[in-house]
C-alpha cells in the first residue's frame, strides 16, 4: 500500500493550502476543490477493491484503533477487574464493568500496545493463560448478575512459549470456550482487528458475531499457513486469499452476523465515524437479544454452533471406487 | 538412553505404509522385524519397545472387547467449503487420504464394550491429513457424544491430531466451539468423558475437546501442547527444555491426570470407567 503515502501527501497539501487560504486571504478555493476531488477519486480507486492481503495489512495497521479506544469512546467509564486469582494479571486481555444503554455490562477485550513499552507489557496483544482464566472469571460474574457480555477480539493469537504451556494454555482456551457455550447471558462479540485462531475464538463464542469491515478472522495467520502449506512464509498473500479470512467472505459463508462499515482506508482514518457505527450496531444487537428468554437464547446459541460445518453424505457410488484396506496384504 | 528412546514414536512414512512387504525396519533400533509381529504387538517394536502409529481401527481393536465394536458413523465427507488450493487442491488431498486409509475423514466412532462396559469410542487417525479437525471430525465427535447420550454410556475419545484443519478455514476453527457445546450437554447428562491424548495432541484439538475430559490420560510418548516449537518465535525457543510438550512435561505441569503405557491403556480405561458406571 505504498499509494497510501500519496494520499497522505495530498491530504497535507490540501491542509497547507487551506491554511494559506485563511491567513493570506488568497482565493485558493477552486485550487483546493480540485485537489479534494482528486484525493477522493484516488481514495476510491485505492480502497474500493482491496485485496484480502491488503485488508490483513489494515487489520494490523499500527494506527488502527484498539479495544480501549472504543471502550473509552462508547461507554460510560471502564471499571477494570484485574487478575485470574491464580497466576497473575494478563495485560493483553482486559476484563471489567461498564455502563451501556442504561445498564451494567461486562467487557472482555484483547488489547494491543502502541509503543514499544506498551507492547512489552501487552505482548503484542497475545493472550496468556492468565488472560483466559480472568475472562472466565468475568463470564461467571456476568452470569451471576445477569449482565450482558460484550467481547472485543483483537489478537494475532494466544501467546506461545514455555510459560504458556506450563500453565496449560490449551486447557485455558478450552475452558473458556466451554463456559461461553452455555453462559446464561446475552453475548455479543466484535472482531475489531485480528481474530487470530483459537486465541481469538476463546472469547468469541457469542449470540451475535460482528466484524469491522477490515477486520480478519482466521484459523491460522496467513504467514503460518504459507509456511505450512507452501513451506514459504513469503506466500502469505496467497494464503490470505485462500483462507477466506475477511469479513465479507465470512458473512457470505454464514459464519458471522454483521459487518460494521469503516471509512475508506480503514478505521484509523476516521475513528469517530467508526466508533459511531459500532455504537449503533451494538445498540441494535443488544436490543434484539435482551427481550429474549435466556433459555431460548442459550438454546439458539447451541443450535447455531451445533450446525457449523460443511459436509455431505458419501454415496455408495463414491465409496465403490475405494478399496478399503485395513489389514496389510501380508498373507 | 534406551529408556528415553522407548518413549519416542515413529514418524509416519507414507511409502512404508504403502509398502506391503512382510518385513519392516524399526526406525529406532534398526532391527528388521516381521510387520505382523509389530502389529500384533500393539504397534510396539518387539525388539526395542518403540511405539509406532496406530490406525484408528487398530487403536479401537487394541482397546475394546473383541467383536463388540459397531461402527456408528454414517460416512460423511468434507464439502471443501472454501474450494481450497495450496500447492494442490484440497479435494485432491482428501481423495488421496481416502484412498490411503479407506476412511472418509480422520475419525472413526462407534459403540463397543470395554471389559464388559458399554461405551462410545471415537478415535482420530493421524494418517488422514495429520488427524486434523475440520467439519467432518468436529461433526463426528459431536455425533459420538450424542450417541453416548442416547445410549446413556461413557464417552472415550482418543486424539491423534495436529490441530484444526487449515484447508477449511474458520469452519475448522468453529469446530472447537461446536465440540465444546456438545461436551457441555454430555456433562449436564452426567455421563463421563475420558480423553486419551496420544502422539500428537496439539493445536485446536488440544485447545478444545481433548482438554475437556473429566479424566485426561496421556499415552506414554504423547506430544501434548497448544503451539509447537515451530510456531514459537526464535528468541523464545532457546529457553525450551528438552522435554517440552512431552507426556512427562504435561504430567509435571498438571495438564493431564495420568500417563499410561500403550499396553496398559485398556486396563486403565476399564478401571477408571468402573468408578463411574455400575457393572451389571
Amino acid at each position: 500500500m505504498s499509494d497510501e503515502r500519496t494520499l497522505d501527501l495530498l491530504e497535507t497539501k490540501i491542509k497547507e493550502l487551506r491554511a494559506l487560504d485563511e491567513v493570506d486571504g488568497m482565493d485558493l478555493g477552486s485550487e483546493i476543490a480540485k485537489l479534494e476531488d482528486r484525493l477522493e477519486s484516488l481514495r476510491q480507486e485505492l480502497y474500493a477493491s482491496l485485496s484480502d492481503w491488503e485488508r490483513v495489512r489494515i487489520a494490523r495497521h499500527p494506527k488502527r484503533p484498539y479495544a480501549l479506544d472504543y471502550i473509552e469512546e462508547l461507554f460510560g467509564g471502564f471499571y477494570e477487574l484485574h487478575g485470574d486469582r491464580i497466576a497473575g494479571d494478563d495485560r493483553a486481555l482486559l476484563t471489567g464493568l461498564t455502563r451501556f444503554e442504561g445498564r451494567s455490562i461486562v467487557i472482555i477485550a484483547q488489547q494491543k500496545g502502541r509503543t514499544t513499552d506498551e507492547n512489552r507489557e501487552r505482548r503484542f496483544g497475545m493472550t496468556r493463560p492468565q488472560g483466559y482464566r480472568k475472562a472466565v472469571r468475568a463470564m461467571n460474574l456476568a452470569e451471576r448478575f445477569g449482565f450482558p457480555l460484550i467481547t472485543f477480539v483483537d489478537t494475532p493469537g494466544a501467546y506461545p512459549g514455555l510459560e504458556a504451556e506450563q500453565l496449560n494454555i490449551g486447557g485455558a482456551i478450552a475452558e473458556s470456550l466451554l463456559r461461553m457455550t452455555s453462559l446464561r447471558v446475552p453475548i455479543i462479540s466484535v472482531v475489531i482487528g485480528e481474530g487470530g485462531s483459537g486465541g481469538a475464538l476463546a472469547i468469541g463464542v457469542a449470540d451475535r458475531i460482528l466484524m469491522l469491515e477490515n477486520a480478519i478472522y482466521s484459523v491460522i495467520s496467513p504467514e503460518g499457513a504459507a509456511s505450512i502449506l507452501w513451506k514459504d512464509r513469503e506466500r502469505a498473500k496467497e494464503a490470505a486469499a485462500a483462507l477466506n479470512l475477511t469479513a465479507t467472505h465470512l458473512e457470505e459463508l454464514g459464519l458471522i452476523d454483521g459487518i460494521i462499515p469503516e471509512p475508506l482506508g480503514g478505521a484509523h482514518k476516521d475513528f469517530q465515524r467508526t466508533a459511531d457505527a459500532l455504537r449503533d450496531e451494538l445498540k441494535t444487537r443488544l436490543a434484539e437479544l435482551l427481550p429474549q428468554d435466556i433459555e431460548d437464547l442459550a438454546e439458539a446459541r447451541y443450535a447455531r454452533y451445533r450446525s457449523i460445518g460443511r459436509f455431505r453424505s458419501v454415496t455408495d457410488v463414491e465409496l465403490a471406487g475405494d478399496p478399503v484396506v485395513d489389514e496389510p496384504a501380508s498373507e | 538412553m534406551a529408556i528415553f528412546r522407548e518413549r519416542q514414536y515413529l514418524r509416519v512414512d507414507i511409502d512404508r505404509e504403502r509398502d506391503e512387504s512382510l518385513w519392516m525396519k524399526c526406525k529406532s533400533c534398526g532391527e528388521l522385524i516381521f510387520k505382523r509381529r509389530v502389529r500384533e504387538n500393539n504397534n510396539i517394536c518387539p525388539n526395542c519397545g518403540e511405539y509406532s502409529f496406530h490406525t484408528a481401527i487398530e487403536r479401537i481393536e487394541s482397546l475394546v472387547d473383541e467383536g463388540t465394536f459397531v461402527d456408528a458413523d454414517e460416512a460423511i465427507m468434507s464439502d471443501d467449503p472454501l474450494t481450497f488450493t495450496d500447492s494442490r487442491p484440497y479435494a485432491e488431498r482428501l481423495e488421496e487420504a481416502q484412498q490411503k486409509t479407506g476412511l472418509t475423514d480422520a475419525i472413526v466412532f462407534g459403540k463397543a464394550a470395554l471389559a464388559g462396559l458399554p461405551i462410545v469410542i471415537a478415535v482420530m487417525d493421524f494418517r488422514f491429513v495429520g488427524g486434523s479437525m475440520g467439519s467432518v471430525v468436529g461433526e463426528e465427535i459431536c455425533r459420538a457424544m450424542e450417541c453416548a447420550m442416547e445410549e446413556s454410556c461413557p464417552f472415550v475419545l482418543v486424539s491423534s491430531s495436529g490441530g484444526a484443519r487449515l484447508q477449511e478455514g474458520v469452519f475448522s476453527l468453529m469446530q472447537m466451539a461446536k465440540t465444546a457445546a456438545v461436551r457441555q450437554r454430555l456433562a449436564e447428562a452426567s455421563l463421563p468423558f475420558v480423553s486419551v491424548m496420544t502422539y500428537p495432541t496439539t493445536g485446536g484439538v488440544q485447545a478444545s475437546i481433548a482438554s475437556l475430559g473429566d479424566v485426561i490420560i496421556a499415552e506414554r510418548g504423547a506430544m501434548i501442547g497448544f503451539a509447537g516449537r515451530r510456531v514459537i518465535p526464535e528468541p523464545l525457543t532457546q529457553d525450551l527444555p528438552e522435554d517440552f510438550q512431552t507426556d512427562v512435561f504435561a504430567f509435571q505441569n498438571g495438564v493431564v491426570d495420568r500417563v499410561v503405557k500403550r499396553e496398559d491403556l485398556r486396563d486403565e480405561l476399564a478401571s477408571v470407567l468402573g468408578f463411574f458406571v455400575e457393572v451389571a
